[in-house]
């Protein structure tokens, strides 16, 4: 209720702005049905649609709630006779999708400062396909009354989560599963090499309590209790914290800042309605609405952090947040389908494998600190060089060859076709299963060797 | 189909009938099963870069270790949830049917909530419950320092899904039950047949059609299930593999719809084992009105420990339900054995919010299960008593959309319906609420036809060939003979059919296109994607349990009403 009469305020103050300043955003008053497709949260939603149908007494939002997979796969089938007129989601890999499909309509928004970059990813498409109005970093969230009856220390940076303390506490999405965890391990990658890169991100899985299918199950495990630390999206911590769960939630020092999107939908039945949307939200207002408890979002207009809370995070001003990682989307591009098959393959899907090497590990080094001894330190060393062993080089990674096994083009009959993807994912997994339990072997064989 | 039927009495005196029922049913699978899920699997069959037809997929496969490792899960979950589930079942069934035992309705209406587990809550109530940092281990670690993983990868798949279906095997059990002629079991008893034995010997061998329908309706739904093991994280199985691989991006590779494929052959393989096993046997007994067992008094330290026993079943199987009802007071429940705080605000969020949903679904719902258990007694009705040809078929293909995943059926939907714009408005097919009802009557169908097939295999042929000598036509004997001695299998039909229909949501959610024609389930989805969603979600799901209970509480008094009126009249 509190939230609603603020909102009915703020859209007030918006529209009274706006008939002051004699802006000409509505030349054509909008009205009639606005058919809104989104992966967003009801908090979220319904916020703005508030806010909108406020500012615009005539349009009716038709708000319809997809997770983003759902969502595309929606839009694509329903393109032939479509009655969508928005797509409203997070991650900029499926308004890539859909653009590469043909069924985005480019619209430069009228809403001037709204600057080129947030972090070190660009803010808009530069075929103006879509826009970003909001941005989100990646960190740790945790239950505190889970740390402190498991007595665990507070994880600051993304290597602290290796540490054998927290195995078996930490929680993740799989990346082909969420187009932002991909996000996150793709930085990790990017920021530190292909090689190392995977060497990290392996080390963190080791210690994985689980990892889900659906971006909601991190934050939705952390607040009930049922694993103490997650690595997620900032405002699934910043809302769930608002809603009253025991958890906090931190950024790293290296983390990625990633810009939430709209776009119109092409041949949308009310396309004036659906601009009318996308200025909205980037209008001082419409930022103003993301700065809700509920919400918690990154305003991308930078004048909007002026009316934040104290300690509300900046990205415009702390330099730390994203800055640290300049992102190349280009490359991110050419090998997204197989990080996200290698990551599935030799983690997701041998997760227990993985697990149970590491603890080895853990064990293994445990002895050794007390005890030291050259020949199991450096058997010790081979244990984690096979864990952290890759079947695919950087360059192999970004080859169009083996990309090409991921995609459903229908190629001419004359191109060479490339291996099936089930047959590489066997051989993927084949080769993790084998290193994991060679990795296992050597590591109990040093231990043994201190006992 | 006895109302379309009817319609057409005169034509049915030249037999055509049943043949033209087939006909209709037939074109009714094939328009809304057949064609959507050909539309999205073919892919299975097609070589990627090429389009040609290839069986090169299939070979992939069976060489992969994790499609493998999931086969044999599969296989191990479903089969050890038969067990598990037949132990709950069993007891429950037997003690109710059998003893005189007081408030036996309000039991058996209990033993089927569970079937009512609302998608996503479910599994959270279970997870606050029995899981590593649930209520149960949290007192267990604090007070013992030993926990139990109930919840821990496979064991907690087969933990759940034993609840959540047990429902079928009882429901099934309990019908066959009743409809048991007591003469058989007086003559045991004249011959000395006691106890156990007695049991073992005659009762549950002459209530086996319901017990294998039931069994194998659990192993198939087991089998075929993805939101159970995907909301405990377990992925190496079938159902979820199948679906991880169809609904992600980028990923439109033909190996998830050969896993849909696997499915449903391995579902239909169940099938045609539990009929092999139940061939040349004969089921049905003639005599009806004193039908079911002789009730008997327990004496007091017997009826102490069915009471027990009862309880302790009930306890364990309404657990989640215990645990949704406290999720929907909690203001906050974290790490604690229970929430710290109560409170009837979600209460108040969903009466304001989401009133709509509830009259959704209950229209959705009651007209997919009433378009069910026409479809199934019609079925039934072909396969047992009619020498159609390939009248089986019809049984094989409406069970089948047992084994099709909610997401491709909701695909072929939009696929197959899309382009067709509705007459008079000019919206697309697919957005018409009709076709919800139509998608969840087929996914629902598989229940409805087993409770009815079980009802005909229990009455006798004689007693229609009596009707007929007496003059009746087949349709007539179809209307005032066949379908009212099959009340009992038909209702329970309905109400599995119903229960689970209300709280589906993996079809669903590709097809709706409104919030204001969205059902139950859809709104659930919604409120649980977010931390302050949770309450409202649970209490949404507590209104879902209570809708569907009470609907079936009074079917079986109605049900109950009918027997003793007819038993009167006898």
């Amino acid at each position: 209720m509190l939230r609603t009469t603020r909102t009915l305020r703020n859209a007030a103050a918006a529209l009274a702005v706006l008939l002051l300043s004699g802006t000409a955003a509505f030349a054509e008053d909008p009205s009639g049905k606005l058919v809104i497709v989104t992966s967003f949260p009801k908090d979220m939603t319904t916020a703005f649609q508030q806010a909108f149908q406020k500012a615009n007494p005539k349009v009716t939002v038709e708000i319809l709630n997809r997770n983003t997979n759902a969502g595309v796969k929606y839009l694509q089938e329903t393109a032939s006779n479509n009655g969508t007129d928005l797509f409203w989601a997070s991650a900029p890999d499926a308004f890539e999708v859909l653009k590469g499909a043909g069924l985005l309509q480019p619209y430069k928004p009228q809403v001037k400062g709204i600057p080129d970059i947030v972090g070190a990813y660009p803010v808009n498409d530069p075929g103006g396909f879509y826009a970003g109005f909001a941005a989100s970093g990646y960190g740790i969230m945790w239950n505190t009354r889970y740390m402190k009856a498991n007595n665990l220390p507070i994880p600051k940076e993304w290597a602290d989560l290796a540490k054998p303390v927290y195995y078996d506490h930490v929680a993740i999405s799989a990346p082909s599963r969420s187009g932002t965890t991909h996000l996150t391990i793709e930085t990790i990658l990017q920021g530190e090499g292909w090689e190392k890169g995977w060497r990290t991100n392996k080390e963190l899985a080791g210690n994985y309590r689980t990892i889900t299918e659906r971006s909601f199950g991190v934050p939705d495990g952390v607040n009930s209790g049922a694993f103490g630390i997650g690595i997620v999206i900032d405002f699934f911590a910043l809302s769930s914290q608002a809603s009253g769960f025991p958890v906090e939630f931190a950024y790293p020092t290296i983390t990625t800042i990633v810009p939430a999107n709209v776009a119109v939908v092409k041949n949308a039945p009310n396309k004036a309605a659906a601009e009318g949307f996308v200025d909205f939200l980037l209008s001082p207002k419409g930022q103003e609405v993301l700065l809700e408890p509920a919400i918690r979002r990154l305003p991308v207009n930078p004048v909007t952090y002026e009316k934040a809370p104290a300690g509300y995070p900046n990205p415009f001003k702390d330099t730390s947040l994203g800055a640290q990682v300049s992102f190349d989307v280009n490359l991110s591009q050419a090998r997204y389908n197989v990080v996200d098959a290698l990551f599935d393959q030799l983690v997701t899907f041998q997760l227990d494998d993985l697990k149970a090497a590491t603890q080895a590990i853990h064990k293994a080094d445990a002895a050794l600190a007390k005890k030291p001894n050259d020949k199991a330190k450096a058997l010790l060393g081979e244990a984690r060089d096979l864990v952290a062993a890759m079947p695919v080089t950087a360059e192999q990674a970004a080859d169009p060859q083996l990309a090409g096994a991921f995609t459903v083009e229908r190629k001419s009959a004359t191109d060479a076709v490339p291996e099936r993807q089930a047959q590489v994912e066997q051989k993927w997994a084949a080769f993790a299963k084998e290193n994991y339990a060679a990795a296992r072997r050597k590591a109990d064989e040093a231990a043994a060797l201190v006992r | 189909m006895t109302s379309l039927a009817l319609t057409r009495d005169r034509i049915a005196r030249v037999r055509p009938g049943p043949a033209l029922a087939a006909l209709l049913i037939a074109a009714f699978l094939l328009l809304f099963l057949v064609v959507p899920v050909v539309q999205v699997i073919f892919v299975a069959f097609q070589d990627k870069t090429t389009g040609a037809f290839t069986l090169v997929n299939f070979a992939d496969f069976f060489r992969n270790d994790l499609f493998m490792r999931s086969f044999a899960n599969s296989f191990y979950v479903s089969a050890m949830s038969v067990v598990v589930a037949s132990l709950l079942a069993l007891p429950l069934a037997y003690l109710t049917m059998r003893f005189e035992f007081r408030g036996a309705v309000l039991i058996q209406s209990l033993g089927i909530i569970p079937l009512i587990m609302p998608p996503f809550i479910g599994a959270v109530a279970m997870q606050l419950l029995f899981g590593r940092n649930g209520s149960v281990n949290l007192l267990l670690r604090d007070h013992f320092g030993v926990s139990i993983p109930f919840m821990e990868g496979l064991n907690g798949v087969i933990f759940v899904q034993s609840i959540h279906y047990f429902p079928f095997i009882l429901i099934n059990l309990s019908a066959s039950l009743k409809n048991i002629d007591r003469a058989m079991e007086e003559s045991a008893q004249n011959l000395g047949c006691h106890g156990f034995r007695l049991f073992r010997r005659i009762v549950f061998p002459l209530a086996m059609p319901g017990y294998v329908a039931g069994a194998s309706l659990v192993f198939i739904k087991v089998f075929d299930d993805l939101g159970t093991p995907l909301l405990l994280n377990v992925n190496d199985m079938l159902a979820p593999q199948a679906y991880l691989r169809i609904s992600s991006i980028g990923i439109a590779d033909p190996m998830g719809y050969v896993i849909s494929v696997v499915l449903i052959a391995c579902s239909l393989l169940a099938l045609w084992v539990s009929a092999l096993a139940m061939r040349g046997k004969d089921y049905a007994t003639v005599q009806r009105g004193g039908g079911g067992l002789a009730k008997r008094r327990l004496k007091p330290l017997e009826l102490v420990a069915a009471y027990a026993v009862v309880l302790l079943i009930l306890v364990l199987v309404l657990a989640p339900h215990v645990g949704l009802g406290l999720l929907s007071f909690a203001t906050i429940w974290s790490f604690s054995p229970v929430p710290d705080a109560f409170t009837l605000k979600h209460y108040q969020t969903v009466f304001t919010e989401s009133g709509q949903y509830i009259t959704n679904t209950l229209l959705y719902a009651s007209l997919a299960a009433l378009l069910d258990v026409v479809i199934g007694t019609a079925i039934a009705y072909l396969v047992l008593r009619t020498k159609l040809p390939g009248r089986q078929w019809l049984d094989y293909i409406a069970m089948a959309a047992l084994a099709v995943p909610g997401v491709v059926l909701g695909i072929g939907y939009l696929r197959s319906f899309y382009g067709v714009p509705m007459p008079f408005t000019g919206q697309p097919l697919s957005n018409f609420w009709l076709i919800l009802v139509f998608a969840l009557a087929i996914r629902r169908l598989p229940y409805a036809l087993r409770a009815c097939t079980a009802a005909l295999q229990q009455v006798s042929s004689s007693l229609e060939e009596a009707a007929e000598n007496l003059g009746a036509t087949k349709l007539r004997t179809v209307g005032r003979i066949v379908v009212p001695l099959m009340s009992g299998g038909i209702l329970a039909g309905f109400v599995t059919s119903f229960a689970t229909a209300a709280v589906e949501l993996s079809a669903t959610i590709m097809l709706v296109h409104s919030q204001s024609d969205a059902p139950l389930a859809y709104g659930l989805y919604v409120y649980m994607q977010s931390a302050a969603g949770r309450g409202p979600g649970a209490a949404l799901g507590v209104f879902a349990v209570v809708i569907v209970g009470l609907g079936t509480y009074l079917s079986h008094v109605v049900i109950e009403r009918g027997r003793r009126e007819r038993g009167q009249d006898h």
